[in-house]
C-alpha cells in the first residue's frame, strides 16, 4: 500500500487487507463469544413467564439455516469464477449469494414478527432479550455483508470488472460472509437445538 | 530547496484534498505523525480536564465535613475523572506515541491502513466530545427521596455512576436521567476507535516491517505495542457487549443486569473487569516499552535480557485475562473461584517482577546518563514496584476485603497508573521530544518538573494507603471529623495543587523549547533504534530509502564495536555516518509515493455522535442524519483510488 519501490510489500507474505480482515474476525469471535456466553448463562435460569422453547418452529429456522448455508457455496462459486477470470459468472454467483442472504433476513423478520404476535417480545423478560440481541446481532452482520454483495456487484458493472487483488476485493468480503456463516451454525445449535 | 507537488489527476466524485499546511491538512491528514501529534494534545487537553476534576474533588476532601460540592455533584467528578483519566487521557496518549513511533521503529512509511488511522483519531475524538457534551445537554436525575434529590448545579449533570457503572445502580432506575447514557454510549463510540487502531496495529507490525527487521529485532516499545493491541482487540469487544446490554435496559426495557426480569448484576461486573483488567494493562504497557527504550539508551547497555522482557510482556497480556475477578472479591463468588483468582494475581507479579529485574539488571554498571527521561524512567521503576507490591497484597482475599473501596485501593492504582504509565509517558515525552520537533528542550526547566512531580505524586498517594487502612471509604463526598482523617486527607490535596504545579512547568517547558528550544543535534541521545537515524523533525516521507535492518538495536551498532573486553568503542566511522545519515534523510533520490489524503475518515465518523443523540432521545431525524453521513463516508471512502491517487514528491534543490 504505502510504500516505495523499495519498500517490501508484506513481510509475512499475507496481502495486508486479507491479514487486517482476520484480525477483524477474531475479534468478531469474542463479540459473539460474549453474546453467547450470555445467552448461555441465562438459558439454564429458573425464571416464570414464556421461553423461546414456547414460540419457535424448528423446521422453518432450519429451512432458512439451510439457505444461508448454500449462500457460502455460491460465495466460493464467485470466488472461483473469478479466479478463472470469468466476470459475468462472478456476478451471477455475488447476486445469487446476496438473494440467499436476504431470504435468510426476511426468514429472520418473519419469525421476529411471530414471536412478537406469541407475546415473546423484546423486553418480556431475560429470555426473549438474551435471544433477540444475540440473533438481531447476526442479522445484523448477514444485512451489512448482503450491502457488500450488493457492493460489489454494482463495482462489477465497470468495464474494469472485479479483481482478486486490489480495492474493494472478493476475497475480503467472502472471508467476511464464511465466519458469519459459521456463527450461524453454532447459534442455530445453541439457540434452538441444545 | 522547495517542495514540488504535482496536483493529482485523479478524483472521483469530489477532488481530493490538496491542502499541505493550515486546517485542512490537519483535518484530512492520513499521515501517522500529524494524527500522533494531534493524538498527543487532544489527550493532553483531556489530561487536564481530568485533573481539574480530580483537584476538584480534593478541595472537597480537604477538610472534614466540607460542602464545597454536593454529593450529586462529588459523584459527576470523580466519575468523569476516572473516565477521562483511563479512556480520554492515558490510552490516547499512549495511541500518540504509537502512532508517531511505530512506522519509525519499524523502518515503514506509515501504517498498514492509512485511512482507517485517520479514521480511529477522528472517532475518539467525537466520542470524547459526546461524552463532555452531557455537560451541556445531559441531566442526572436522581431516585425519588434519595438525598441526592437535592439541587445540582452544571457539573452535577455529568454521569455518575462511577467509571464501572456498576449495575443497577448506573441502571435507570437509580440513576435516571440521561448522563449514564452518555457514558455507555461515549464509552462505546470510544471502543470503536480503539478496535481500529488495535487491527492497524497488529497488520502494520506483522506486515509493514522493514528489511531484515525480525521480529526479535523489534524494539521492545514495538512489542508491547503488539501486546497492546491484541489486549485491545480481544478485550473492547466484551465491554462493547456489556455496554450494548445497558443501554438497551436503559432505553428499551430489557433486564440484562435487572432481577426484575430475571437478569443479573452481577455479569456486569464479570464482563465489565474481564475488559477492565486487561486493559489495566492497556494502559501500563506502552510505558514499559518507552522505559526500556530509555533505559539502555542512558545507561549506555544493551537491554539486559531482551527476549525475557518481551515474553513477560507477552505473559502479562495473557495471564491479564485470566485475574479479572480479584476486583470482585466482596461480591457473590464462590470461595472455589476466590481461590484460583487470588492465585492467578499471584502469578501475575512473575512476568511484572521479571521486568523490573531485567531494567535493574540494564541499569546495573552502566555509565548513567541522568537526563529527564532518565529520571522519569527511575521514577517509573520505583513508584511502579510500590504500585505493584501493594497490589499482590490485593490477592490475598480476606486482606482484599478488608481493603475493597478503600483509599488503600485508590493509593494503589494512582501509583500503578500515575507512578507507573503517567512517568513513563512524560519519560517518553521528553525522550523523543527532539524528535518530533527537531529542538531540545530545556533540561533544567525538565528536572524541575521531575522533582516537583514526584514530590508532589508521593505527598498526594502516598497517605491514602493509611488512609484507606484506617478505613476511609472511596467515592464518598465527605467525613466527620471525629475520624480524625483531616490531617493526612489535609496533605493529600496539599500534594494534588503540586502536581498540578509540576504539570504548569512542563507545559511551559514544552510551549518554550518547541519554539526557541536549541537545535537538536541529529542523534542527541546516542540511541539505539531505528527512528534515530533520520532527521529530526521527522521528514514526511520517513526515511528516504527503505533502511535494511542486521541486527537487535541496529543503529547502536553502526555507531559501536567491541573491544577484547566486550566494552563499547565508538567507531571512528561513527562522526561521518551520523552527517551522511542526515544528508541522505533530507534528500531522497526517488520519488517517493505518499498516501492520499482524505476527506471521508472525518465525515464517516462525524456521524457516530448523531447516532448516540439518535438513541438517547429516540429522535429518527437525527438518526438519518448519522445514517446519511456514515453511508456518505463510507461510499465516498470504498470508491476512492487507492493506488492510482498516490500523489508523487520530488525533491529540487
Amino acid at each position: 500500500m504505502s510504500g516505495g519501490h523499495d519498500y517490501p510489500h508484506e513481510s509475512t507474505g499475507v496481502e495486508t487487507r486479507k491479514l487486517g480482515m482476520w484480525v477483524f474476525l477474531s475479534t468478531e469471535i469474542l463479540f459473539f463469544g460474549t453474546l453467547i456466553t450470555t445467552f448461555m448463562i441465562f438459558k439454564g435460569r429458573d425464571f416464570p413467564g414464556i421461553k423461546l422453547t414456547d414460540v419457535y418452529d424448528i423446521p422453518f429456522t432450519s429451512v432458512s439455516s439451510f439457505v444461508l448455508l448454500m449462500s457460502s457455496l455460491t460465495m466460493v462459486l464467485a470466488h472461483n469464477a473469478l479466479e478463472n477470470a470469468d466476470q459475468e459468472k462472478t456476478r451471477v454467483w455475488l447476486l445469487a449469494t446476496a438473494m440467499l442472504g436476504s431470504v435468510f433476513l426476511a426468514g429472520q423478520i418473519y419469525e421476529f414478527t411471530e414471536f412478537y404476535h406469541k407475546g415473546f417480545e423484546l423486553s418480556t423478560n431475560i429470555f426473549s432479550s438474551t435471544f433477540y440481541v444475540l440473533t438481531g446481532f447476526h442479522g445484523l452482520h448477514v444485512f451489512i455483508g448482503v450491502v457488500f454483495l450488493i457492493g460489489l456487484w454494482i463495482i462489477g458493472q465497470r468495464q474494469k470488472g472485479l479483481s482478486l487483488d486490489s480495492g474493494f476485493n472478493l476475497e475480503f468480503i467472502a472471508l467476511y460472509w464464511h465466519f458469519v456463516d459459521i456463527v450461524w451454525i453454532v447459534l442455530f445449535t445453541v439457540v434452538y437445538l441444545i | 530547496m522547495t517542495k514540488i507537488i504535482e496536483p493529482d489527476k485523479q478524483t472521483n466524485i469530489f477532488r481530493r484534498p490538496s491542502s499541505e499546511y493550515g486546517i485542512w491538512s490537519w483535518l484530512t491528514t492520513v499521515d501517522h505523525k500529524k494524527i500522533g501529534i494531534m493524538y498527543g494534545y487532544a489527550a493532553f487537553f483531556f489530561l487536564l480536564i481530568g485533573g481539574l476534576e480530580a483537584l476538584v474533588l480534593r478541595i472537597q476532601l480537604a477538610q472534614p465535613d466540607n460542602n464545597f460540592l454536593s454529593a450529586a455533584e462529588y459523584n459527576a467528578m470523580f466519575t468523569m475523572h476516572g473516565t477521562t483519566m483511563v479512556f480520554l487521557a492515558i490510552m490516547p496518549i499512549s495511541a500518540a506515541f504509537f502512532n508517531y513511533l511505530l512506522p519509525l521503529q519499524i523502518g515503514a512509511r506509515d501504517v498498514a491502513f492509512p485511512r482507517l488511522n485517520a479514521l480511529s483519531f477522528w472517532i475518539w475524538v467525537f466520542g470524547g466530545l459526546f461524552l463532555y457534551s452531557t455537560f451541556v445537554f445531559g441531566t442526572a436525575g436522581a431516585p425519588e427521596g434519595g438525598y441526592l434529590a437535592e439541587e445540582v448545579g452544571w457539573l452535577g449533570n455529568a454521569p455518575n455512576g462511577g467509571w464501572f457503572g456498576y449495575q443497577p445502580n448506573a441502571g435507570f432506575k437509580y440513576s435516571p436521567g440521561t448522563a449514564m447514557d452518555y457514558w455507555a454510549i461515549g464509552l462505546q463510540i470510544l471502543g470503536i476507535s480503539s478496535l481500529v487502531s488495535a487491527f492497524n496495529f497488529i497488520v502494520t507490525i506483522l506486515n509493514m516491517r522493514t528489511q531484515g527487521m525480525r521480529l526479535m529485532r523489534m524494539p521492545v516499545f514495538t512489542w508491547m505495542t503488539f501486546a497492546v493491541a491484541f489486549l485491545l482487540a480481544f478485550s473492547l469487544p466484551i465491554i462493547a457487549i456489556a455496554l450494548f446490554y445497558v443501554t438497551f435496559d436503559r432505553q428499551f426495557g430489557t433486564t440484562f443486569f435487572l432481577t426484575e426480569g430475571g437478569g443479573d448484576p452481577v455479569l456486569w461486573q464479570h464482563l465489565f473487569w474481564l475488559f477492565g483488567h486487561p486493559e489495566v494493562y492497556i494502559l501500563i504497557l506502552p510505558a514499559f516499552g518507552i522505559v526500556s527504550e530509555i533505559l539502555p539508551t542512558f545507561s549506555r547497555k544493551p537491554l539486559f535480557g531482551y527476549p525475557a522482557i518481551v515474553f513477560a510482556g507477552f505473559g502479562i497480556a495473557f495471564i491479564g485475562f485470566g485475574v479479572w475477578a480479584h476486583h470482585m472479591f466482596a461480591s457473590a463468588i464462590s470461595p472455589v473461584a476466590q481461590a484460583g483468582f487470588g492465585i492467578s494475581t499471584m502469578i501475575i507479579a512473575v512476568p511484572t517482577g521479571v521486568k523490573i529485574f531485567n531494567w535493574l539488571g540494564t541499569i546495573w554498571g552502566g555509565k548513567l546518563n541522568l537526563k529527564t527521561p532518565m529520571l522519569f524512567a527511575l521514577g517509573f521503576i520505583g513508584m511502579f514496584v510500590i504500585g505493584g507490591l501493594s497490589g499482590v497484597t490485593h490477592s490475598v482475599v480476606p486482606a482484599d476485603t478488608q481493603q475493597t473501596d478503600t483509599y488503600y485501593i485508590v493509593a494503589h492504582f494512582h501509583y500503578v497508573l500515575f507512578g507507573g504509565a503517567m512517568f513513563g509517558i512524560f519519560a517518553g515525552l521528553y525522550y523523543w521530544f527532539p524528535k518530533v520537533w527537531g529542538k531540545m528542550y530545556n533540561e533544567t526547566l525538565g528536572q524541575i518538573h521531575f522533582w516537583t512531580m514526584l514530590i508532589g505524586f508521593n505527598l498526594t498517594f502516598g497517605p491514602m494507603h493509611w488512609l484507606g487502612l484506617q478505613g476511609q471509604v472511596r467515592r464518598t463526598w465527605v467525613y466527620a471529623e471525629e475520624t480524625n482523617l483531616g490531617f493526612w486527607n489535609l496533605i493529600v490535596s496539599i500534594g494534588a495543587f503540586i502536581i498540578a504545579l509540576s504539570i504548569l512547568i512542563f507545559m511551559a517547558n514544552w510551549m518554550y523549547s518547541k519554539r526557541k528550544g536549541e537545535k537538536a543535534p541529529f542523534d542527541p541521545w546516542d540511541a539505539r533504534t531505528i527512528e534515530w537515524t533520520i532527521p529530526s523533525p521527522t521528514p514526511v516521507w520517513n526515511f528516504s530509502k527503505a533502511p535494511h535492518v542486521k541486527a537487535l538495536d541496529d543503529f547502536w551498532h553502526a555507531k559501536y564495536d567491541e573491544d577484547e573486553e566486550g566494552r563499547a568503542v565508538r567507531r571512528d566511522t561513527a562522526d561521518d555516518l551520523l552527517l551522511q545519515l542526515e544528508e541522505e534523510g533530507l534528500n531522497p533520490e526517488e520519488e517517493i509515493e505518499l498516501p492520499n489524503p482524505s476527506y471521508y475518515p472525518f465525515i464517516l465518523s462525524s456521524g457516530l455522535p448523531f447516532l448516540g443523540y439518535a438513541v438517547i432521545y429516540k429522535s429518527i431525524p437525527l438518526a438519518l442524519i448519522g445514517v446519511v453521513l456514515i453511508l456518505a463516508g463510507s461510499f465516498g471512502w470504498a470508491t476512492e483510488p487507492l493506488e492510482e491517487g498516490f500523489r508523487s514528491r520530488k525533491e529540487e534543490e
